[in-house]
């Protein structure tokens, strides 16, 4: 309705997928509250309701559900640390700011199921008490903004949202809050801020969201996904849901394969997957049959993964611990053997150099020097020394910033560097374009525009 | 207080009590752990990332400045980690910071300078082009050099929360990420310049200060700010007996850091062109330079004829002179002149509420008592304009102790904003309204009244009595105008009370009285300026001033004495809340004389100096502290620049309050009385020239 | 919208205001800037800070299509980059410049979530998915007639 582009989901669902989360996907006007409620929409909600706050957050638990946004950690402990008998008001706020490159999952779940988002708030909200809800959602996303708006409309009508909810005394208000372009907002503690009003500057942590959140109240800050989760686990139980997955990761994620393959797209899948059938199954292999060359197993603040280290690797947070990276978001990307990994270096660094919020010496110099390094050995003016400066001062970065945002630019560079050294000593002496001679020092008024030069 | 904390920096065995942050727990163990963001008294950001340290069972460095102790928590800040972090974050600061040090006016005194000579490499790394953009100007005080700038938002917080202003913001995103001002391209604030002493590099500088000097070529003395009454210490920097500038990074007295726009300005009056040199003798209906011989000869010949015959003499001392000028002046008034025609311009009730508060010992509150009490009341006082520091002392306690703030004003204050309780009441409605605040008032365990100048008389008797109904203890701070405002009551410079506020027995002509009298013979005016809007009904009587600029009284003298300003001078003077401090000579200023001397001068010309004593500062001020009830202030506080409070009367005071006389001159931010109008600074400022 | 968030805390709806009018007016003027704060009850320097702090707002108008490219790394490794390029030619216009007409538009945009679906852009709020260089051509001619459809608004 306010989308402008084709489906986003594979039609039918790919035979390897698990269809849990998007199982509604493929009705027809599948947002609508008349099909969500057709397919058992709000029915885990009404069961909740039957639920104790501890039975729900129990169950949560017991789910091994692990947050979707990229960190992974454990839901129901999240959901255990925000003090329900605190006197003031706590709140539930979406984290619908998905900016991590190569991710692009919760725009499904948003655009093709909204009140599953919905339902999820509400028993988050019944198990940690709380009033109002936000979902905040990036400003490019403004599609998302009037699906959603119209689904909370229509939950209002239904009765599902606002004073004494189903009769049961419950109050629940949600809204809707867009950003306006900042990848930092991602991060939760920013994200609070931003709702605030401010600029998307992190805060310290402790303390964290679950204690001293939105407004400075306690807050359950949860990715999309993970809200979207909650249904189901309160529906089929946390042990059940805990088997579709492997040992402490419950569930099924929704995987974004991006990058070169035959058959990119957002995919359903239990935590656990073989990358090799993600790949070649899934993803319908690497276009003209060439080789994979590197691996970014879910948005690109994850150390790259070489095809070597891809071999027997399946998709969850502890086997992706054991090779030196991390599941993250959700979004692979995957690089065949024509991709030039300075260039991607360079792009990751860009893409970090450009959000930054600005807040830290480390990430906010570090970033833009890289940036400036990676820029001429894009260019050919690379020398050899610097090559392993690169990861020298990727290093005084890591560990060493306000946020992980420090972190993310750094890990990428740090082991495409350290994988993929040959490819910065070949592009030594490639000169491809004139050296621009140096010139006084420029003088800029305006944050630099993203193109050459920067 | 909770059990202390047990932890180990640097295999040091260490306590604190719980919260105690890991580089505050450092530092009073004598271990740095360098920062830039971190600053005592501001808001927390962990931006800098300088105090990384190492802890025991966790992976990563922490953050000190973020990190509370912990029982058992062992921290590191000697390993060669924790200095490669150091190193790191350096290399990464220096890569976009011009290193124009050379010219650079925080060259010397630089934190980033210090840092990166302890603990930084010896060559950079970085080849590519520095980010740049030029400098601005947001105001004739305050220029900011982006490039120079690390993002440590000390200013931003300072101004947000140290002065209640919130002036600067942090515009961009990344790596152009600036500091700007509150008006696009300009600054309206307080101007009081805090932002440029806090900031720990050279990238906000002073207007009035930058490129003259380095700061290793000044000599520092610390003095007291003869503006406000609220005696803000500023240590000087003196180059070529000239003042470079004016600030308090040393945070000693008991403003700490804390300077206003006077305080780090406004001394720019002392070289003001119009500044008189020599004295000044009226010859043929004009003013004419002459000696200071022949000057002193014709006024101690004037003096002692008409003395001689028994004619009126009319004294008029200052609210900036100093104790000892003041003692000094009365008792040559009462002891030589042998007359009780002495007064000053009196701005705050202060004899109504001593009298009002006898038998009380501690009931009047010193500057740091506001920054601890549990509550404050405000009452008809405009602080953050008139009285900066009791403004920033109150709004650090709201801030650190949560302390409970009242205010009880005609217009609305700064004060509001962290008020509890904000009152307005219609003009001379103060106690009415304060009364509506009873609920909440006796609720609180302390209470500090501060009352401006409508509160006078009876009133401050009917404070005082609200006050003891609430059954807490009770301070009280009585607003006075000027540096020595509460000092020049305190020596006796009025016609009914002696010093220490003994009854003279015989009260003599006010200032009015003394303008309005026209069998006036001499009319002696020392640092003031009361025919400023007014008239000598005495035509013929031969007018002495002592002053440091021709101000209109000075226009009408016979002979005018060039004196010497605050900066100029030893002395001490006492401030709002009675605290004595003591004065420091700067630099000298040719041609004029402390007018303690030109007072001893004259004294010895009429042959009368052995009655009087030697003039010499530290001579008169032993007097004072044995001869003044309340004065015996302990010395050694005093001479090591600390502030020592007064009690001046511990009974009824045997002399009317003269309520009618007492009208503060309400001076804002941006005047100083008369001598306000020789500060350039105070002019030059957007805010000041919007003055009426 | 000031009604959404809790009471005393209407600065939260500085950004979403700032951008909701910004779809309206065109761009951040310093008079809209005045009223988002006196709206919000905060300093017009806080407002500020948000201006130019989110990628999204900007103080000079842009073309009634913005078309954003984006050339992160999954629409890199799809020929993002050229899509750029080609846009950069196609227009003469290069990041953030505006076409004389003020129709079109151009800027090269971070990771816009679209990522499996790559090369993406999006005009105005509308994606654009698995643009070719032939589709790339048609929005750009649709945008400087006048006639690309928005859906999103």
């Amino acid at each position: 309705m306010f989308a402008s582009h084709p489906p986003l989901f594979s039609n039918p669902p790919h035979p390897r997928e698990v269809i849990m989360l998007s199982k509604r996907f493929r009705l027809p006007n599948s947002a609508s509250i008349d099909t969500f409620l057709a397919h058992g929409g709000y029915r885990s909600f009404r069961k909740a309701l039957e639920m104790t706050a501890d039975e729900i957050i129990a169950e949560v638990k017991t789910s091994n559900l692990r947050g979707r946004g990229g960190a992974g950690f454990p839901t129901g402990l999240k959901m255990g640390f925000v003090p329900r008998n605190s006197p003031k008001p706590k709140y539930i706020v979406v984290n619908a700011d998905e900016s991590e490159p190569g991710t692009c999952k919760d725009r499904l779940l948003m655009e093709y199921d909204p009140h599953s988002l919905l339902e999820g708030m509400l028993i988050a909200a019944r198990a940690i008490d709380a009033k109002k809800g936000y979902i905040y959602i990036r400003g490019e996303y403004r599609y998302l903004i009037h699906i959603l708006d119209r689904a909370i409309e229509e939950a209002y009508r239904h009765g599902y949202l606002g004073r004494n909810i189903l009769g049961t005394g419950m109050d629940f208000d949600a809204y809707t809050h867009s950003g306006a372009g900042a990848y930092e907002c991602g991060e939760e503690s920013a994200l609070l801020e931003s709702l605030e009003g401010k600029r998307g500057v992190p805060r310290i942590k402790p303390p964290f969201p679950a204690q001293v959140g939105a407004f400075q109240c306690p807050t359950m800050l949860s990715n999309v996904e993970t809200f979207c989760s909650i249904p189901y686990i309160v529906e089929m139980g946390g042990k059940a849901y805990a088997d579709l997955g492997v040992e402490k990761a419950g569930g099924t994620k929704l995987t974004c394969l991006t990058g070169h393959l035959n058959k990119p797209g957002v995919y359903e899948l239990p935590l656990g997957f073989p990358v090799d059938q993600l790949i070649h199954d899934v993803g319908g292999g690497i276009p003209g049959g060439r080789k994979l060359k590197a691996f970014i197993p879910g948005g690109s603040s994850c150390p790259v993964l070489t095809a070597k280290e891809c071999e027997g690797l399946t998709m969850d947070y502890d086997a992706m611990a054991k090779r030196g990276t991390m599941l993250g978001s959700g979004g692979v990307v995957v690089m065949d053997e024509s991709t030039d990994m300075v260039k991607v270096a360079l792009r990751i660094m860009r893409f970090y150099q450009h959000e930054s919020c600005g807040w830290c010496i480390p990430c906010r110099e570090g970033t833009t020097w890289l940036r400036k390094m990676l820029q001429r050995f894009d260019e050919g003016l690379g020398r050899r020394h610097e090559i392993a400066m690169i990861g020298e001062l990727a290093k005084n970065m890591l560990g060493r910033t306000f946020c992980a945002l420090g972190d993310a630019a750094a890990l990428p560079t740090i082991s495409i560097v350290e994988k993929f050294y040959d490819e910065f000593e070949r592009k030594l002496n490639a000169v491809s374009a004139p050296v621009p001679a140096p010139g006084p020092f420029p003088v800029l008024n305006d944050p630099p525009p993203l193109g050459v030069g920067r | 207080m909770a059990n202390l904390v047990k932890f180990t920096i640097d295999g040091r065995e260490l306590e604190a009590a719980p919260g105690t942050l890991v580089i505050d727990a450092a530092k009073r163990a004598g271990i740095e752990i360098p920062a830039f963001c971190y600053y005592e008294g501001l808001s927390l950001q962990g931006a800098c990332r300088m105090c990384m340290v190492e802890v025991e069972r966790m992976p990563k460095l922490q953050t000190a400045c973020t990190l509370p102790v912990a029982e058992g928590m062992v921290v590191r800040t000697d390993t060669p980690q924790v200095a490669q972090a150091r190193k790191g974050t350096l290399e990464f600061l220096l890569t976009n910071h011009p290193l124009d040090c050379p010219v650079c006016d925080k060259g010397g005194e630089c934190e980033l300078q210090d840092m990166v000579f302890r603990y930084g490499a010896g060559e950079s790394r970085f080849t590519e082009i520095k980010h740049h953009v030029d400098e601005k100007q947001w105001s004739p005080v305050v220029y900011f050099d982006a490039p120079r700038c690390i993002l440590c938002y000390r200013c931003v917080r300072v101004c947000d929360e140290g002065m209640g202003v919130g002036a600067l913001g942090v515009v961009n995103r990344g790596v152009v990420a600036e500091i700007a001002p509150n008006h696009g391209d300009h600054l309206e604030c307080d101007e009081c310049g805090m932002c440029i002493d806090i900031c720990p590099v050279g990238a906000l500088t002073s207007g009035a200060y930058r490129y003259k000097t380095r700061p290793w070529e000044m000599e520092h003395v610390g003095t007291i700010c003869t503006h406000c009454s609220n005696g803000c210490r500023t240590t000087l920097g003196v180059r070529n007996n000239q003042i470079i500038r004016g600030n308090n990074r040393d945070s000693s007295g008991i403003n700490g850091e804390f300077l206003c726009i006077k305080g780090r300005y406004a001394f720019d009056f002392y070289d003001h062109p119009d500044r008189l040199q020599a004295p000044l003798m009226k010859v043929n209906g004009k003013l004419e330079p002459v000696s200071w011989s022949q000057a002193l000869a014709a006024v101690a010949r004037k003096f002692s004829d008409v003395k001689a015959r028994g004619g009126n003499f009319g004294v008029i001392g200052s609210n900036r002179t100093t104790n000892e000028e003041n003692f000094y002046l009365q008792k040559f008034a009462r002891q030589v002149l042998g007359t009780n025609n002495l007064d000053h311009r009196r701005s705050g009730d202060i004899v109504s509420l001593l009298d009002a508060l006898h038998g009380q010992q501690t009931a009047l509150a010193t500057t740091a008592d506001l920054y601890q009490a549990k509550a404050v009341v405000v009452i008809s006082a405009d602080l953050a304009l008139e009285h900066p520091l009791l403004s920033w002392q109150i709004r650090a306690n709201w801030r650190h102790h949560a302390a409970h703030v009242y205010v009880v004003t005609t217009e609305p204050v700064r004060e509001d904003k962290y008020s509890v309780n904000a009152a307005r009441c219609a003009p001379g409605q103060e106690l009415e309204t304060l009364q509506a605040l009873r609920p909440q008032l006796v609720d609180e365990p302390e209470l500090i009244f501060v009352f401006g100048d409508t509160i006078k008389g009876e009133k401050v008797r009917k404070l005082v009595e609200f006050g003891a109904s609430l059954g807490k203890p009770v301070k009280y701070v009585c607003l006075v105008d000027y540096a020595n405002s509460r000092g020049a009551m305190d020596m006796g410079l009025t016609p009914e009370l002696l010093p220490g506020y003994r009854a003279s027995g015989m009260p003599g002509l006010t200032i009015a009285e003394m303008l309005a009298a026209e069998d006036l013979d001499v009319l002696w005016v020392v640092g003031a300026n009361p025919l400023a809007g007014a008239s000598l009904a005495a035509r013929g009587a031969f007018v002495v001033v002592q002053d440091l600029f021709l101000t209109e009284t000075a226009q009408a003298a016979d002979v005018v004495f060039p004196a010497c300003s605050a900066y100029e001078k030893n002395g001490t003077v006492t401030n709002v809340t009675g605290e004595v401090q003591r004065l420091k000579r700067a630099v000298q200023a040719m041609g004029t004389k402390p007018d303690l001397e030109i007072i001893g001068l004259l004294a010895r010309e009429m042959g009368e100096a052995a009655q009087l004593g030697p003039w010499s500062a530290d001579k008169v001020f032993a007097e004072i502290r044995a001869t003044v009830p309340g004065y015996n202030v302990p010395l050694p506080v005093i001479l090591t620049g600390g502030a020592a409070q007064t009690s001046p009367v511990n009974g009824r005071v045997e002399a009317p309050a003269r309520p009618e006389l007492i009208r503060s001159a309400r001076n804002g931010l941006f005047s100083s009385g008369t001598l306000g109008r020789y500060s350039n600074v105070l002019h030059s400022v957007l805010e000041g020239r919007r003055q009426p | 919208m000031l009604a959404s968030y809790p009471p005393g805390r209407q600065r939260s709806a500085v950004v979403p205001m700032l951008i909701f009018a910004q779809d309206e007016v065109g761009s951040i003027t310093p008079e809209l800037v005045q009223e988002v704060a006196k709206r919000c009850g905060v300093q017009p320097v806080q407002v500020e800070e948000c201006v130019t702090y989110y990628s999204m707002l900007r103080k000079k108008p842009l073309g009634k299509y913005h078309v954003q490219i984006c050339t992160n790394i999954s629409c890199l490794l799809n020929g993002g980059e050229e899509l750029w390029k080609r846009a950069c030619e196609q227009t003469g216009l290069g990041h953030k410049q505006v076409s004389a007409d003020g129709m079109v538009s151009l800027e090269e945009v971070e990771c816009i979530g679209a990522c499996s679906w790559a090369p993406a852009l999006q005009v105005n709020y509308d994606f654009e998915h698995l643009v070719t260089p032939e589709r790339l051509d048609e929005i750009l001619a649709a945008c400087r007639k006048g006639d690309y459809v928005e859906k999103a608004k």
